[in-house]
This record gives C-alpha cells, sequence and structure tokens, in this order.
C-alpha cells in the first residue's frame, strides 16, 4: 500500500469518525445550521478525496449521500429515516475502508446501488419548496469533475470545480466577508494545483476555505439565525482552524524512539548526577544541574506528546448509544464531560473497549424503557453520564446512568447459582460486595439475552483490561437511582512510580499503585505470621492476609519453595492490593521508590508470569519489575492449594467424627469399672468440701458459686467421705446446676465409640463401651439431672397422651442419650438412625407430633429431610427442631430456609426441651 | 532460514557469504555477517526468573535492553569458564545477544562450497547448524541465528531439543 493511500485511510476514518457523532448531534438538534454544514463537509470531503483517488464507488456513495444531506441544507426537515439512512451510507463507506485497507487499495468488487437509489429515492422525494436560497443542486451534483485535469489530483488537491463552486459561493453570499475570507480559500488551492501537494493538504485539512464558506450557506438556510450570531461563530471557526493549523500529523513510531532516546537521556543524566555526588567540588556541577533540568522538561515535554483527550476514545460513543436506543426503543441522553482530560495513548487505547462495553450495559441493562421511566416517576429520556478527571496521578472515568441500579438480589442469586460463593457468605455480604461480582467471569444479570449484551461475559474483561493497565474499577450502585461505574487508570503506562526490592540478591521493582503498605514483622512487634497448615499468614491489625515469598514465587529461592522458619519472626512484607485481593509479599530488603521507564519485555520473554517488563535503574542495571497481578493469581494457587490442605484436614475431621470419636471422661465410682460421661456434658470438674455439704428437705446440697445446687452420689457404692475433699462432676441443664460425687477422676479420652445397650438394671447406667481395652459403663446424666430436680417436672409432664416425637440421629450414641433424656420429660420417642427411616416411619406410622432431628446425617442430610417433609402439604406444621453441633448464623439461616422450626446446639437438653416445650407441647396437647 | 536467502544479496562477490566466526568450547562457528550487530563484552547480566534455560538474562547495553542467550547450554555443552563475549544481533527490532567464548575473523566463503549438516551430528546442534564449511584446518558450522532464537524462546531447556 502505498504512502498515499495509506494517508487518505487515516483521515477519511478520523472524517468518519466525526461525521457519526456530528449525525447523532444533528439528529436531536436539527436546526443547528452549523452541525449540518459539518456533517456537509465531511461527507464532501469524503468523496472529493474518495475521486482523487478513483475510488469510484466510495465517491459515488459519498456523493448520494452529500446530495441528501444538501437537500436539508436547503431547508427540507430532517428525519430520523434521513439520518438513519446517511448513519448506514457512513457504515458501509467504512466497510469499503476496511476493504480497501485489506485489500492495499483495491476497492471491492459490488455496488452500492441499493443504497444510492434510497438515497436518491429520499432526496428526490417531496422536494420543499420553502428553501431560502435555493442552490441549484446540478452544481455539485456533478461528482466526476466537470473540469478535467491532465493529471490524477494528489490526496489533499481540490478539484478546480470544487474551488470555483467555492470561489462563487463565497463572493455571492457573503458580501461582508468575502475580501477576508475568499483570498484565503482560492489562492493556497490554485497555487497548489500547480504541484504544491502540502500546502495543499494543510488547507484541505484545515478548513480555512471551506468552513467561512459552508457557514454562511447555513445561516442563510435558517431564517431566524441572525447576523450577529454568525460573527462570532465565524471568528470560532477561524480560531479552530488557526489551531489545526498548528499541528502536525507525527507517526507514532517517531514519538517513540522520541521516548526511548528521552529516557535513555534520563538515565544517563542519573549516572553523571551519581558522579557529581562523590566528587564534591566538581566544576561540572552548574552545568550539570542545568542538564538535568532540561532533562526532566523535555521528558515532561516529549510525555505530553504521548498524551491524547480522552474525548478520542469516546467519539464513537454518541452513535453506539443512538444505535442502541433506536434498537431497544429508549430513549437516552449521553453527557460528556471532561473529554479533554489526556492521558497517554497506549492507555487511550486500552481503555476503549471498556468504555465502550460499559456504555452499552448502561444503555441496555441500566436504562429502563421510557415506560418504566414514567412509571416510575422519573423523565422518560434516560441519561449516561461519561465524565473523565484527574486525580492524582491518575485519570477517573465515571460512566453513570440514571436507571433501575443493580438488581443486588439477583445478583446474589446468581452468585450462589454459579457457585462463585457459598449461600452463607453472600448472605453476610454488604451490597458494595456483592456488587463487586459482576466483574466476575461467567455472571450475567441480564434476564435475557439481547444483541446488545447479556451473554455472561464483559464485564469480567472489562475488569480484566482495565486491570491489565494497573488500573482499577468499582461500581456504585442505588436501587431506582442508577449505577456508576469508577474506572481510575495510570495516567501513562511508560513512567510509573515504583518501590524497588530486593529478594535473593536480586532487585526487583514493584508498581507503586499496587502497594499499599510496607510491614516488619519482628519478635515483639505488634504483627506477627503465623502458620495455618503449610500456609503462612500475616496477622495484620484486625485482617489475616496470606503471605508468600518473592524469591520462592519467582523461583529463586535456594532452600526450596517455602522457608518455614526464616520469615516468621523478622521479615520485611509488602502488603499489595490488586483488584479485591491483599496479600503479603516477602522481601528481604526494600530499598527506594523511584519512576522507572518501563522497557516492555523481549518477545522471548513475554510469556513469563509475574514479571511485567524491565526498566534501567540509575547505575545501568537492568531489573524486572514484576506483575502484581501475576503475583495475586499465583499467591491465590498457593492459597487454594493450602485450601486443599486444610479441606483435607477437615475432611479428616469429619471422618474421625462419622467414626464417633467421642469425648469422654473417665472416672470411678464405686466399683473398679470405669465409669464415663461425655465430656461435652461436662460443666466443671470440681474438688468437693465434703464438710460443705448441707442438707435441704434431706437432699444434700452444697452452695456452688452463690447458689444451692443438689449434690448427688454416682451410686450407692461411692465412697462418701467424712472430711476432705472429693472429686465432683458438675452438670448445668437449663440453669439447673447439680453435682455428681465420684470417687476419682482418671482421664479424658477421644475415643471411637461403640455403645452397647446394657440389660443392667442399673436405671443410671446407659450401656458400656470399650475405651483402651477397659470395659467402662456410660452413665446417663439426664437421669441424675432427673432424680435432682425433675421427678416433679416428669410428673408434672405426663400428660394422658404424651407427645409422640420421631428422634433421628444416625449416631447410635446419641440417640441413646437424646431417647431417655426426651422419654424423663415425657415423650413418646420413636428413634431411627437415617433421613429416609425417618420418612418411612412417618409415611407408615404417621401420628408424630414433632421430629427432633441431627443436621448431619449420611446421605440425606437434615435439611434434605425438612426438605422433604415440608414437600408434603400435610406436614407444613409438624415442628422440626435441628440439632447439630455448631450454632453459627448461616446454618440456621440455612435451616430455617429448608424448614426447620428451630434449632438447637447437640448437647443443649433443656434448649431442646424448652424448644419442644414451645412447639410440640401443644401439638402433644392437642394430640 | 531467512539469512540463506542473503546470500548473494549481501556478498560482494555474486554467490560469496561472510560469516563472523565465532568460537563455543572447541568448535568454530559462523554467524552471516549480516545479522551481526557488534560483538561486546557482556557485563551486569540480570537474570530473569521463571525464564527459559537458555536465557541467560538481560543487560543494558547503551540503554537498550539486550535478552542474552546461552549457546553453551543451547548446545548441550559446560558452563562456560571465566568471562566470555558476546555477539549483539537485532531481530525483528529486538536486541538479542549470544554468549560466545571468543570472537574471530570475517571469512569470505563461497556459498557453493556449503555442505549439509552430517547425518551424525548431535540433534541439539544439528537444529541450530544451517550446514559446514571446510576450512582450512577445521570445520566451521553455521549457526542459523533464527532456530537459535526460536529455540531459545520456546525451548525449556534441553530435552525439547533432543526431541527434534
Amino acid at each position: 500500500m502505498d504512502d498515499l493511500l495509506r494517508e487518505f485511510l487515516t483521515e477519511t476514518n478520523e472524517s468518519l469518525d466525526v461525521a457519526d457523532v456530528e449525525l447523532v448531534k444533528f439528529e436531536q438538534d436539527p436546526n443547528n445550521a452549523e452541525i449540518l454544514n459539518n456533517i456537509f463537509r465531511l461527507v464532501h470531503t469524503i468523496k472529493g478525496t474518495c475521486g482523487f483517488i478513483g475510488l469510484a464507488r466510495l465517491a459515488a456513495l459519498a456523493h448520494a449521500a452529500e446530495t441528501l444531506m444538501d437537500k436539508f441544507r436547503e431547508g427540507r426537515p430532517v428525519t430520523t429515516d434521513a439520518v438513519g439512512l446517511v448513519l448506514s451510507t457512513i457504515d458501509r463507506i467504512k466497510v469499503l475502508m476496511a476493504a480497501l485497507e485489506d485489500s492495499g487499495g483495491r476497492e471491492p468488487d459490488g455496488s452500492d446501488r441499493d443504497l444510492i437509489a434510497l438515497l436518491e429515492a429520499m432526496a428526490a422525494a417531496e422536494p420543499e419548496p420553502v428553501a431560502a436560497l435555493p442552490e441549484p443542486e446540478p452544481e455539485i451534483a456533478p461528482a466526476p469533475p466537470a473540469q478535467q485535469l491532465e493529471r490524477d489530483l494528489l490526496p489533499g488537491e481540490i478539484p478546480l470545480d470544487e474551488l470555483e463552486r467555492l470561489f462563487r459561493e463565497t463572493e455571492v453570499e457573503l458580501p461582508a466577508r468575502a475580501p477576508v475570507a475568499a483570498p484565503a480559500a482560492v489562492a493556497p488551492p490554485a497555487a497548489k494545483v500547480l504541484d504544491l501537494p502540502a500546502a495543499g493538504k494543510a488547507l484541505d485539512k484545515a478548513p480555512v476555505g471551506k468552513a467561512p464558506a459552508g457557514k454562511p450557506q447555513g445561516a442563510a438556510a435558517v431564517p431566524p439565525a441572525s447576523p450577529k450570531e454568525g460573527a462570532p461563530r465565524g471568528e470560532e471557526v477561524a480560531h479552530a482552524s488557526a489551531i489545526s493549523a498548528q499541528s502536525i500529523r507525527v507517526s507514532v513510531g517517531v514519538l517513540e524512539q522520541l521516548m526511548t532516546m528521552v529516557s535513555e537521556l534520563v538515565l544517563t543524566r542519573n549516572q553523571l548526577m551519581e558522579i557529581a555526588r562523590r566528587h564534591e567540588n566538581s566544576e561540572y556541577k552548574v552545568p550539570l544541574q542545568r542538564l538535568s533540568n532540561v532533562t526532566g522538561e523535555l521528558q515532561d515535554a516529549v510525555m505530553r506528546t504521548r498524551m491524547q483527550p480522552i474525548g478520542n476514545a469516546w467519539q464513537k460513543l454518541p452513535r453506539i448509544v443512538r444505535d442502541l436506543a433506536q434498537d431497544l426503543g429508549k430513549l437516552i441522553d449521553l453527557e460528556q464531560i471532561g473529554a479533554e482530560t489526556e492521558l497517554d495513548r497506549q492507555v487511550l487505547d486500552q481503555i476503549k473497549d471498556p468504555l465502550t462495553h460499559m456504555v452499552r450495559n448502561s444503555a441496555d441493562h441500566g436504562l429502563e424503557s421510557p415506560d418504566e421511566r414514567r412509571a416510575a416517576g422519573k423523565s422518560e429520556r434516560g441519561l449516561i453520564r461519561l465524565s473523565a478527571y484527574h486525580e492524582g496521578g491518575h485519570v477517573i472515568v465515571e460512566i453513570s446512568d440514571d436507571g433501575r441500579g443493580l438488581n443486588v438480589a439477583r445478583i446474589r442469586t446468581k452468585v450462589i447459582e454459579n457457585g462463585l460463593a457459598a449461600e452463607a457468605e453472600v448472605a453476610k455480604m454488604s451490597d458494595a460486595q456483592v456488587f463487586r461480582y459482576i466483574f466476575h467471569a461467567g455472571l450475567s444479570t441480564a434476564e435475557k439475552v439481547t444483541n446488545v449484551s447479556g451473554r455472561g461475559v464483559g464485564m469480567d474483561v472489562v475488569r480484566s483490561n482495565i486491570e491489565a493497565i494497573g488500573g482499577t474499577v468499582e461500581v456504585r450502585s442505588r436501587a431506582g437511582q442508577g449505577s456508576t461505574f469508577i474506572i481510575k487508570i495510570p495516567l501513562t503506562l511508560a513512567i510509573v512510580p515504583a518501590l524497588i526490592v530486593r529478594a535473593e540478591g536480586e532487585r526487583f521493582a514493584l508498581p507503586q499503585s499496587a502497594v499499599v503498605e510496607l510491614v516488619r514483622v519482628q519478635p515483639g512487634s505488634d504483627h506477627a505470621v503465623k502458620w495455618l497448615n503449610d500456609a503462612p499468614v500475616l496477622c495484620l491489625r484486625d485482617k489475616l492476609l496470606p503471605i508468600v515469598s518473592l524469591g520462592s514465587l519467582l523461583g529463586l529461592s535456594t532452600g526450596g519453595a517455602a522457608r518455614p522458619t526464616g520469615g516468621s519472626d523478622d521479615a520485611l512484607i509488602v502488603v499489595l492490593k490488586v483488584g479485591h485481593q491483599t496479600f503479603g509479599v516477602v522481601v528481604d530488603a526494600v530499598s527506594h521508590t523511584e519512576e522507572i521507564v518501563v522497557k516492555p519485555m523481549s518477545s522471548a520473554l513475554r510469556q513469563i508470569p509475574m514479571v511485567s517488563g524491565s526498566t534501567i535503574l540509575g547505575d545501568g542495571r537492568v531489573i524486572m519489575i514484576v506483575d502484581p497481578g501475576g503475583l495475586a493469581q499465583s499467591a491465590a494457587a498457593r492459597a487454594a492449594e493450602a485450601e486443599e490442605d486444610s479441606r483435607a484436614a477437615h475432611e479428616e475431621v469429619r471422618r474421625a467424627v462419622s467414626e464417633e470419636r467421642t469425648s469422654l471422661l473417665l472416672f470411678r465410682a464405686g466399683s473398679r469399672n470405669l465409669k464415663a460421661v461425655p465430656l461435652a456434658l461436662v460443666t466443671r470438674l470440681e474438688e468437693l468440701e465434703v464438710a460443705s455439704i448441707e442438707r435441704v428437705k434431706g437432699y444434700p446440697v452444697i452452695q456452688y458459686r452463690g447458689a444451692l445446687i443438689p449434690v448427688l452420689y454416682a451410686n450407692e457404692e461411692v465412697r462418701r467421705a467424712e472430711s476432705g475433699t472429693q472429686p465432683m462432676l458438675v452438670f448445668s441443664d437449663d440453669g439447673r446446676t447439680m453435682g455428681l460425687v465420684v470417687d476419682e477422676i482418671v482421664d479424658i479420652v477421644e475415643t471411637p465409640f461403640d455403645l452397647q445397650l446394657s440389660p443392667s438394671n442399673m436405671p443410671e447406667v446407659l450401656g458400656a463401651t470399650v475405651v483402651s481395652g477397659q470395659a467402662t459403663e456410660l452413665l446417663d446424666v439426664g437421669f441424675y439431672i432427673n432424680v435432682a430436680f425433675g421427678e416433679r417436672f416428669v410428673q408434672m409432664l405426663r400428660p394422658a397422651a404424651r407427645a409422640r416425637l420421631l428422634l433421628v440421629d444416625d449416631s447410635s450414641f446419641h440417640r441413646d442419650m437424646l431417647a431417655p433424656v426426651l422419654k424423663g420429660n415425657g415423650y413418646e420417642v420413636t428413634a431411627c438412625a437415617s433421613a429416609r427411616e425417618a420418612l418411612e416411619r412417618l409415611e407408615d406410622e404417621g401420628g408424630f407430633d414433632a421430629i427432633v432431628s441431627d443436621v448431619e446425617l449420611p446421605d440425606m442430610d437434615g435439611f434434605a429431610l425438612a426438605s422433604a417433609v415440608r414437600s408434603n402439604p400435610r406436614r407444613q406444621n409438624l415442628p422440626i427442631i435441628a440439632l447439630s453441633a455448631g450454632r453459627d448464623r448461616d446454618a440456621i439461616e440455612r435451616g430455617r430456609a429448608a424448614g426447620f422450626t428451630d434449632y438447637v446446639a447437640k448437647f443443649d437438653r433443656s434448649g431442646l426441651i424448652a424448644a419442644l416445650k414451645e412447639f410440640a407441647g401443644h401439638q402433644g396437647a392437642a394430640a | 532460514m531467512s539469512e540463506l536467502a542473503h546470500i548473494g544479496k549481501d556478498a560482494a562477490g555474486g554467490s560469496t557469504q561472510q560469516y563472523v566466526t565465532v568460537r563455543i568450547g572447541p568448535q568454530l562457528f559462523g554467524l552471516p555477517i549480516h545479522m551481526v550487530h557488534e560483538v561486546f563484552v557482556p557485563e551486569a547480566v540480570t537474570r530473569v526468573p521463571l525464564s527459559a534455560e537458555a536465557i541467560e538474562g538481560v543487560l543494558n547495553l547503551r540503554g537498550r535492553i539486550v535478552t542474552m542467550l546461552n549457546l553453551r547450554r543451547l548446545l548441550g555443552l559446560d558452563r562456560p569458564e571465566g568471562d566470555g563475549m558476546a555477539v549483539g544481533i537485532e531481530h525483528q527490532g529486538e536486541a538479542f545477544g549470544l554468549m560466545i567464548d571468543d570472537v574471530g575473523e570475517v571469512l569470505a566463503l563461497d556459498a557453493n562450497s556449503r555442505e549439509a549438516n552430517p547425518a551424525n551430528l548431535d540433534a541439539r546442534w544439528a537444529a541450530l547448524a544451517a550446514g559446514v564449511h571446510r576450512l582450512a584446518d577445521e570445520l566451521m558450522l553455521i549457526l542459523n541465528v533464527e532456530l537459535v532464537l526460536q529455540r531459545a524462546g520456546t525451548a525449556h531447556g534441553l530435552p525439547a531439543a533432543v526431541a527434534h
């Protein structure tokens, strides 16, 4: 492709983008002659340029569009259809341009008759007689130049008839300004056609000649525009053109090269300064200082050349929003604030797509349809506001809409459905935390997939694009009031402030933007490194942060992956925050912060994770820039491994539990045989002062913690000491506390449990088990409590019809522990070992007044049981009381959702009895 | 093997090709002269963590960051002893340095006298060599720089190279 064509393509593409924007503006403000003229000029330029290079197809298309546009200038009312048609023409031109670029300069085959016919038809339809100053169409119509040149025109050259038209128009319609404007417009092109392409091009680009020419036409076409109004506008245009005349087009490559050289200069300066520091009274000092200053300024200036207004990235948005609004049947205004805010063009390229996506999202999901808006008491027109501003080395871009806001409930459900977080976790999250999930992969909350968005890809890509350039994105939303996305991006990627750290003898640069703080962990300092399994964590104030070692992550550590001892007592930790992830990185030393010039990695090194680039330090040494994002990923991966480990540990515990490992308190009472009670039921172990035993109504009591408690001897054989002390177990049950006197406390053991029910005639013995090879009698704490307090209760609670309970617990131990207690409290108990059995019994026998069920059951757990029970409408009100080892709020919530009536901790008998009294008591009475 | 295409184009006398000779271990290699930008003594090489084995590191050569390739490792030779030298080459706008032991003279050789790699050449060597020239007192292997760069970028260590 030759330079000529490339130049043409660049220029025309720019013009097309501008035309897009202008057209949308025009549609909203059809009486604005100035906008109309701008568009006309743009289309015209495209037509002209295409004509020069012999691109017949493009020229014909542009011509047809121009003809239609001209009708508007004559005063024809502007319709949406017409603007749509012109827009689709511009789209077609873009397609052709793209094909042109791909094919290296050949126009694609095919015809645009369809579009041209439409354009012509619209131009021909209902000719408006209103036109104030009828401008005969034929004058513009001849697209193939009427006056033939000896050779093809160069790009930027203006055909003679065009010049002539300009000349004519200027002279006729602008008598007052003609002396100034016309010669300016005409003279240079005239000279240029005689081979001064450069000058011609400048003219073509800068609307020096054409603007004044077009301007008064518009003013004339719209009668109300007063001359007063016209005049300052003319000046404005002239001013604008003066500015554009001062700018030149420089290839990006040249700028990059400049940048590299300036970086070089900065480094050399740094080195010189270093030398000068060592030689105190050097005569170089003053000139060197000046060199240093100039270098700094040069660096700034070169940096500025890379800056572009963010408006360049917004250019396509008005058109997109307009098309979307039409597709979706919404009314949308797009407001742009701070379009002149400048940022590095590299950054600009990177955020273009994310921005577009977010604006689409706002239009599609954020804003409601006009009907909904009216119903919500808002104006029918939705507003999307884009704003950009500088804030301390960063550019903040906000995209806000005044739509319905994010649907928190829906995101919560989605998060759970997609398994991104457990239900319990989600329940605890604040709305802001929940909103963040919209940036997660695979989470789209759009109710239906439209062709605009809602396919479940998008916001995660947006986030990763923005994070790739060291930016962050967050969202705020209020139901019914709209949502705001806030993007924070660095001004430039070329120079970043970085923290220089040392690990395993090498220096590394950590981008300062990710660094939260530095923490020194020493023996005796407030912060400490703790080990969870094999994973080190930093206890920092109220947070636990995973920590990783930079050296080992980068594969530099000689002594294996982790240093289980080294890092713990004296470590320097850089706390990094990437996205929502905060973690610590252990380094050997922190030296200083420095503005580093980022140099890309060579292609052979680009795939290396955790290293994003390199830079040259003041001493000339190359060091690697560590990618905080990569570190975060590795840290997360390690954390996942650790979690895997801890999950395995949990699994073990679970297995142990399912093997019925139970802590038992072993003691002797009377016989040589060991006796035991579950440790969980024992509140305290005390040494009973025998002398302190008093008698109330013949029962032995002692004063214990300010209250009188009954004291029982475990059995008849227990030694009744006359003096001194004797061991006593204290049980507590719903405020009722009792002491059980035994002979000797032996041990506490955790043991697999296999209870043999004893046919013993001793009511206090529940059964026997084997502990460490010795037969051990398990005593029934419930029995003793009943003896101490219960006789009266039991009597009272023994109504004619006892309430029937279904007790579900897979552990025979618990069944056997609970059943007597429940029986003792006046319930008739049917025990089953599994949820399935329970359901069967419920079906077969029926007539149960309540279910008491363990939550953790094999095969089918308590939640499932509850759901199954509730699925039968007749059992909607059957009380189900859950027994669980843990009693955290989440489990309770989940239990309630599944249909549990109440939740009681496993060993909380009084709680259970109370719950039964509350829920099943009435049932029992009723039954 | 694009550098072979340069034969004749660059050389002064029709089908001769000029080579910069370098020594790696005991072996003499020839690099097409148009590939060689400069010869320098590498200083202050920075290790690149997690990089391929053939990559020695990077260094700052007058403001450019040069990726240093360890040819000995690519060729499966022992670690070099003492300070070596490096040949600076340009490839697709990036600067690379090939670590060598010593640099010799520039030879102009007739392209027709180039012979194919002997069949029994070590696979690691054959993967990087574009033929052999018989000199008066020894053999000179032609180093195919493109292949070297490919290997350095992709091959993580030697097994991959052997596999080819």
